[in-house]
C-alpha cells in the first residue's frame, strides 16, 4: 500500500533535476566583468562593436572567459580583477577616443560565473535587489494632469489653426483645465466648428450650447483618449529615462512602471545620488534648423573653408560635418510625436513627425520658401549637438510630414526613438529615494544567508533527534523545498531582497509544519495499535486535509500582501507564496516518496524509525502533563 | 523522544472565563497603548529622510544628535543601528530642501566633527507614499480577514469563522500593542510579519476545529465542553512542536538577521506565542460562547462513527 507507481518517481526525479539545474547558477558566485553599453542614443551595440571589442582585447593579450552580446550591451568576463581593470582601460581607449564625447560607456560589473551550458538552458542566478547589492532607488511620480493639460493646450492651438484656415470666426479659444471653450456669434459657425472637431479631432468630444446671443462650444478630451494619452506619456517617459540612464553607464538599471502613474528606477552600484538625479531630470533638446547652402557653407562642409558667420558645424551620425544655420526653426517642444512607418507607394521606410500648431505654421512658412534645400534635426545631449537627420525639403510641409529615403527599417525606428527622446511627455517628481552602500548590501546578504542557514540547521537537528529516520526524511524534504524555491525564483528572475530572504527563512518554518503534522499523525496511528505500514498510509492521508487548510489560509495572507504591498512587502510576498506552493510538493509528495522508497517494499515491517512512540499506561492516576 | 505525555483530557474550558478575562485585559491594554502612545512608524509611513552612517570607532550618539540639532533639526532622532559604530539619523521632511541636500548637509557637519564617518545608506520618502502605504496596509488586512472568514465559513460554519478571525485579530492588536508600548519601530517589514502571522496562526484554529468536528462524530455522549477540551488536549502536542520549529527559524533571524530583520522577527515571535494561546483558548472559547452544536457540523444522515471515508470528515491530526 505504500508504493509509488513508476510515474510518480519519474515526476520526482524530473522535478529534482530541474530544480537542481535552475538553482545551480546561484552557487557559482560572481566574477569580475567589463560591460560595454551605448552611452548615447546614437551609438549602437551590434556585431561590429563586438568584433571591435574582441579585436581590442586580443590586441592587448587578454582572453576573456566569456564574451557575450545582448540587445543593449557587450559583456566580457575575466578571471581576476586585475585582468578586468586592464580590459577596462583597453576598451576605454579603443571605444572612447574622445573622453569629452563618449559614444560608449565602459563599466565594471560582476557577472555570474556559471558555465555556458547553464546559461544556454536559460538558467540564470537570482537577481539581487538593491538592498543586497547596493545602489540608488528612485520612485518617480508622473504628473498625469500635467501631461493631459499639455495635450489640451496643443489641441487648442491646432483647433485655432483649423478654424482660421476654414474662415470660421470665433472668440479666442480658452483652456479651462482639460476643457476647451470657444464662443461663436451664430449657430452655423458653431455647427461647422463642431463638425470639424468630429472630423479632425477624434480624441475630443464637443457640445454646443446657446449662451445668450452667442453659441458656446465646449470640447473635452474623451476618457478613453485620456487613458491612452496617459499610457503613452508614461511609456515615453520610461523610454526617455532609459536613454538618459544609459549615459550613467550603470550595468543593469531597472526602469519599470509601477501602478498607473509611477516609475521605479533602480541603479545598482551607483552611489552618487546627486548626479543620478541631475541626469534623470535633464531634458535633451531637439532643434530643427536649415542647412547653410551658401558657397561658404559648402566650402566649410567639405573642410576647405572656415565655418561662415551665423552658422555652426555639427557632425551627422556617420561623423560627416554638416554646416547649419544658427537660427532655430522649431524645437522638441513643438514636436508632439514621431513614429516609424512604411511608405507603401515608394516602398520604403519613413518616419512620420507630428508638430503642434505653432511648429506646423513655422514649418509651412519655412518649407514654402526653401523647397529643394536641406533641413537638419539636431539633438543636443550633454551640451553637444549631433545632426540626427539631414533631409531635403521636397514640398510644403504642415503639422504632419515625413522624413524618408536612404534608410532601412532599423534606421527609421532609431530616428523615431531619437526624435521622441528629446522630451518628457509629462513632468515627473521624485517621491521616494533610497541609497544603499555596497558594504551595507554585502552585510545584508551575509545576515540573511546566516539566518536561513542557522534556522535550517536548528530545525534539521531537532527533527532528526525527535523523529529519527522520519526526521531525516523531513529534513531532506525541507532541503528540497529550499532548492525548489531558489530554482523557481531564479527561473522567474524574481528580484531577491532582504525581506525575500526573510520569507525564505519563514518558508522553512512553515514547510516543516506539514512534516510535523504527518509525523505526529503516524505516531498517533502507531499508538492506537496500527501496523507500521497502515500507520504510514493513514498518517499521510489524514494529515493532507489539515496541511491543505493551513497552506490555503497562509496563502490568502500571502496573496493579500502581493496585491496591496509595494516595494519590500512585495519582495516578501512573492517568496512567501512560492514557498508555500513548493512546500506542498516537497513536504507531502516528495517526503512520501522517500518513505515509500525506504519502507514500501518491506512486507513484514515490524517497526519504523520515528522516535519513541509513547503509550499511556492503563492506570491514568499520574499528573495530567509530564515531560 | 516524546515531549508531551498526556494521560487524560485537560479541562481547558473550565477556565474559559479566566482565560477570556486575561485576553480581554491584554487586548484592552494593547488598545490603550495604541491610542495613548501610538505606533512609532518608520519613515516609510511618515515621510522624511533616514541616513545610516558608520564611524571607525564607537559613535557618541549624544554628540551626533547635538551636531545635527545645531543644523536646525530640533526633533531629530539619532540611534545606534546594529553595532555601536553604526548610527541611524532620521530627519523630518523639510520644505525647500531636497533629501540629497539634507543628507549632504548633515554628512558635512558630521565629517567636520569626526572625519572617519562614512555614509552607508540614505532613504527618502515623500509624504504621499506614506499615506498610500497606510491605506494599502489596511486594505491588505481587510482582504486577509475577509478571505479567511469566507474560507472557514465554507470549510466549517460561520461561528467557527467568526471566532477564528476574532481570535487572530486579537493577536494582531496585541502585537501592535507591544510595538506601541515599547515604541519599537513599525516598518513595512513588520506589517508584512503581522499579516503573515495572521495567515499562519489561523491554521492552528483550523486544526482544533477539525478535531472538534471529528469528536462530535466520534463521541456522541460527550457534551460540547468535553469535546472541545478533548480536541485541544489531543492537538496541543503538535501545536507546540510546529510552532516551536517555526520559532527556531524566527529566532535564527532575530539573532543573525541584523537590524533590518530584528523587528520583523520580534513581531513574528509575539505573533507565534499569542497564536498558540489564542487559537487554543480564545478561538475555542468564543466558539463555545457562540454555541457551536453537533448539528452545525454533522449534517445529513448519521454515518458510522469515525468513518475514514466520510467525505465530510475534516482533516484530523
Amino acid at each position: 500500500m505504500n508504493r509509488y507507481p513508476v510515474w510518480k518517481y519519474t515526476i520526482i526525479v524530473i522535478v529534482l533535476l530541474l530544480g537542481l539545474i535552475y538553482s545551480l547558477p546561484n552557487f557559482f558566485g560572481e566574477a569580475p566583468a567589463v560591460q560595454v553599453s551605448a552611452a548615447k542614443v546614437t551609438s549602437k551595440v551590434d556585431e561590429a562593436t563586438l568584433a571591435r571589442v574582441d579585436a581590442a582585447l586580443k590586441g592587448a593579450g587578454l582572453v576573456p572567459d566569456l564574451l557575450t552580446r545582448d540587445a543593449t550591451s557587450i559583456r566580457a568576463r575575466f578571471k581576476t580583477p586585475d585582468e578586468q581593470l586592464k580590459a577596462k582601460d583597453v576598451l576605454q581607449h579603443t571605444l572612447v577616443p574622445d573622453p569629452a564625447d563618449p559614444g560608449y560607456t565602459v563599466a565594471l560589473n560582476l557577472l555570474s560565473r556559471s558555465p555556458g551550458w547553464l546559461t544556454a538552458l536559460h538558467a540564470y542566478p537570482m537577481y539581487l535587489g538593491l538592498d543586497l547589492r547596493g545602489g540608488v532607488d528612485f520612485l518617480l511620480q508622473v504628473d498625469m494632469k500635467g501631461a493631459i493639460d499639455k495635450k489640451a493646450e496643443s489641441f487648442a492651438g491646432d483647433l485655432r489653426t483649423v478654424l482660421r484656415d476654414k474662415g470660421v470666426r470665433s472668440s479666442p479659444i480658452s483652456r479651462n483645465g482639460q476643457t476647451l471653450e470657444v464662443t461663436f456669434r451664430d449657430a452655423a459657425s458653431a455647427e461647422t466648428a463642431r463638425g470639424l472637431i468630429a472630423d479632425q479631432f477624434t480624441d475630443l468630444a464637443a457640445t454646443v450650447v446657446q449662451d445668450g446671443a452667442d453659441y458656446k462650444l465646449t470640447a473635452t478630451i474623451k476618457p478613453e483618449a485620456a487613458r491612452r494619452l496617459q499610457d503613452a506619456a508614461l511609456k515615453q517617459n520610461i523610454t526617455t529615462l532609459h536613454n538618459r540612464i544609459n549615459e550613467l553607464g550603470v550595468a543593469e538599471p531597472v526602469i519599470q512602471q509601477q501602478g498607473i502613474d509611477r516609475i521605479v528606477v533602480q541603479l545598482p552600484g551607483v552611489q552618487d545620488t546627486a548626479k543620478a538625479k541631475d541626469i534623470l531630470g535633464r531634458t535633451a533638446t531637439l532643434e530643427m534648423r536649415l542647412v547653410d547652402e551658401s558657397a561658404e557653407g559648402r566650402a566649410a562642409m567639405s573642410g576647405s573653408g572656415p565655418v561662415p558667420f551665423g552658422a555652426e558645424r555639427f557632425n551627422d551620425r556617420a561623423g560627416r560635418p554638416v554646416i547649419v544655420k544658427k537660427q532655430v526653426l522649431a524645437t522638441g517642444e513643438n514636436l508632439t510625436d514621431a513614429q516609424a512607418g512604411f511608405d507603401s507607394q515608394k516602398q520604403e521606410p519613413n518616419v512620420s513627425l507630428t508638430m503642434d500648431a505653432k511648429g506646423g505654421r513655422v514649418m509651412r512658412d519655412t518649407s514654402r520658401e526653401n523647397i529643394g534645400k536641406r533641413m537638419a534635426i539636431v539633438l543636443f545631449e550633454k551640451g553637444k549637438g549631433e545632426a540626427i537627420s539631414v533631409a531635403t525639403i521636397n514640398g510644403e510641409l504642415g503639422t504632419r510630414f515625413q522624413i524618408s529615403g536612404a534608410m532601412g527599417i532599423v534606421e527609421a525606428n532609431d530616428l523615431a526613438l531619437l526624435l521622441r527622446a528629446g522630451s518628457l511627455a509629462a513632468p515627473m517628481d521624485i517621491i521616494q529615494e533610497r541609497t544603499i552602500g555596497p558594504s551595507l548590501g554585502a552585510d545584508n546578504i551575509k545576515k540573511g544567508f546566516d539566518s536561513v542557514m542557522y534556522g535550517f540547521a536548528a530545525i534539521m537537528v531537532f527533527m532528526c533527534i525527535y523523529y529519527a529516520l522520519f526526521g531525516l526524511f523531513s529534513s531532506i524534504a525541507l532541503a528540497v523545498n529550499l532548492m525548489l524555491l531558489v530554482a523557481l525564483l531564479s527561473l522567474l528572475q524574481a528580484t531577491l531582497t532582504l525581506p525575500g530572504i526573510a520569507a525564505m527563512a519563514l518558508a522553512i518554518g512553515v514547510a516543516i509544519d506539514s512534516n510535523v503534522l504527518i509525523n505526529e499523525r503516524v505516531r498517533e496511528e502507531l499508538r492506537n495499535g496500527a501496523s507500521p505500514q497502515a500507520a504510514i498510509h493513514a498518517g499521510y492521508d489524514r494529515a493532507w486535509g489539515t496541511i491543505l487548510d493551513s497552506n490555503v489560509t497562509t496563502l490568502i495572507a500571502g496573496v493579500a500582501l502581493l496585491a496591496f504591498g509595494s516595494g519590500p512587502v512585495r519582495g516578501f510576498a512573492v517568496v512567501h507564496c512560492i514557498g508555500i506552493v513548493t512546500s506542498m510538493f516537497s513536504a507531502v509528495f516528495f517526503s512520501r516518496g522517500l518513505v515509500n522508497f525506504w519502507y514500501g517494499s518491506k512486507k513484514k515491517l515490524k517497526s519504523i524509525s520515528i522516535g519513541t512512540v509513547w503509550r499511556p499506561a492503563t492506570d491514568a492516576a499520574t499528573p495530567a502533563v509530564t515531560k | 523522544m516524546e515531549f508531551f505525555r498526556i494521560h487524560k483530557t485537560i479541562p481547558f474550558m473550565r477556565h474559559a472565563l479566566v482565560l477570556n478575562a486575561i485576553s480581554v485585559i491584554t487586548f484592552l491594554l494593547a488598545v490603550f497603548f495604541l491610542l495613548h502612545r501610538g505606533l512609532h512608524l518608520s519613515v516609510e509611513f511618515t515621510g522624511g529622510t533616514v541616513m545610516e552612517v558608520a564611524y571607525s570607532q564607537s559613535a557618541d550618539v549624544a554628540k551626533v544628535r547635538d551636531v545635527v540639532g545645531k543644523l536646525g533639526y530640533p526633533d531629530v532622532q539619532v540611534q545606534n543601528f546594529g553595532t555601536s559604530r553604526d548610527v541611524q539619523i532620521r530627519l523630518p521632511a523639510s520644505k525647500g530642501m531636497s533629501s540629497a541636500q539634507q543628507s549632504a548637509q548633515v554628512l558635512e557637519a558630521l565629517k567636520a566633527d569626526d572625519a572617519s564617518v562614512v555614509l552607508r545608506g540614505n532613504e527618502f520618502v515623500g509624504p504621499q507614499v506614506g499615506e498610500e502605504l497606510t491605506t494599502n496596509g489596511l486594505k491588505a488586512l481587510g482582504m486577509v480577514v475577509v478571505g479567511i472568514m469566507i474560507y472557514l465559513a465554507f470549510r466549517f460554519e460561520w461561528k467557527y469563522a467568526l471566532s477564528t478571525v476574532l481570535a487572530n485579530l486579537h493577536d494582531v492588536v496585541i502585537i501592535l500593542g507591544f510595538f506601541a508600548f515599547f515604541q519599537w519601530e513599525f516598518s513595512l517589514a513588520v506589517l508584512a510579519a503581522v499579516l503573515a502571522v495572521l495567515g499562519y496562526s489561523v491554521n492552528e484554529s483550523v486544526v482544533i476545529f477539525d478535531r472538534i468536528r471529528e469528536n462530535f462524530r466520534r463521541y456522541r455522549k460527550m457534551d460540547t465542553q468535553e469535546i472541545i477540551d478533548n480536541a485541544i488536549t489531543s492537538t496541543i502536542s503538535r501545536t507546540i512542536i510546529t510552532h516551536g520549529s517555526t520559532q527556531l527559524v524566527v529566532l535564527s533571524m532575530f539573532f543573525f538577521g541584523g537590524p533590518t530583520l530584528h523587528y520583523f522577527a520580534l513581531a513574528l515571535t509575539i505573533g507565534i506565542c499569542f497564536g498558540i494561546y489564542s487559537s487554543a483558548f480564545v478561538a475555542a472559547a468564543i466558539a463555545m460562547w457562540l454555541g457551536v452544536k453537533r448539528e452545525d457540523l454533522v449534517k445529513g444522515p448519521v454515518k458510522r462513527d469515525g468513518d475514514p471515508d466520510d467525505p465530510n470528515a475534516g482533516a484530523v491530526v
